[in-house]
């Protein structure tokens, strides 16, 4: 099972700044191995992300993403104790989902 | 149909299986997550990325910022922001040119999304970086060349 994300979300007006660290190897499918062979990829593709339930923005992502991921978005309209959820799904249909309020 | 699909997750299993299904819209675990695009991302360069995307023309805009250094030292590591001041936008992609998958992420923002997303990418080698833009229908693009002392795609 995959880590926990890292979310945190300050709201800064009325915009929320929400920052998202990601746990997951993002491996691109052209590293070889100490064994000489490919590393098979093994990448998240789709990022959700939702205010109070509501998306507020999907991201298709590819290969070239940094290693445990980082994300920065803003939504309009969150203030303090709205909920904040953040959704991936990587090349091997594992996914996860966390929440986290915004501050 | 939906026997088949069963039959050839049980003879392949594999990942490569799942992908390639998944690609062409089988699985739609969250109806609410669009499709990974394929071929967006497989594309060798900026022209073919635009032809996939449906893109005939774009406008340089000044409203486009990309926020990254000029000089990377790390290229598994490099923070890249961008911002877009045009009013309705729609979606930002963050392209590498010289990576092997030059497409790096698409965004797509509902109505409550500010246009404006940082992420880290992974460089191979120093490239310009591009950001498009599409806003009310319109695309628009904007490029920012970023130097890296130490590529981050080798192993």
């Amino acid at each position: 099972m995959a880590s926990p994300m890292r979310i945190r979300a300050r709201a800064e007006g009325a915009v929320a700044d929400v920052r998202v660290l990601m746990a997951h190897e993002m491996e691109t499918g052209q590293r070889k191995g100490s064994d000489g062979k490919v590393v098979p990829a093994w990448f998240i593709q789709e990022v959700v992300a939702s205010h109070n339930g509501k998306q507020v923005m999907v991201a298709q992502w590819g290969p070239a993403v940094s290693k445990n991921p980082y994300l920065q978005f803003k939504v309009k309209g969150a203030k303090a104790g709205d909920k904040i959820a953040v959704t991936w799904k990587d090349n091997k249909g594992e996914s996860r989902t966390d929440e986290a309020a915004v501050a | 149909m939906s026997m088949n699909r069963r039959e050839v997750l049980k003879a392949g299993g594999g990942a490569a299986v799942y992908t390639a299904l998944a690609s062409m819209g089988f699985f739609a675990a969250n109806p609410a997550m669009a499709a990974w695009n394929k071929a967006a991302f497989e594309t060798k360069s900026i022209a073919d990325t635009l032809k996939v995307l449906g893109v005939s023309g774009t406008a340089n805009s000044a409203d486009v910022v990309i926020t990254s250094p000029d000089i990377a030292e790390n290229g598994a590591v490099v923070p890249v922001g961008v911002a877009s001041k045009i009013a309705k936008t729609e979606m930002i992609a963050v392209m590498v040119e010289k990576n092997p998958s030059m497409m790096a992420g698409m965004y797509e923002f509902g109505a409550n999304a500010e246009a404006d997303i940082s992420m880290r990418v992974k460089m191979g080698q120093s490239s310009d970086v591009y950001a498009l833009v599409k806003a009310d229908g319109k695309f628009y693009m904007t490029k920012k060349e970023v130097k890296v002392t130490l590529g981050g795609c080798g192993g």
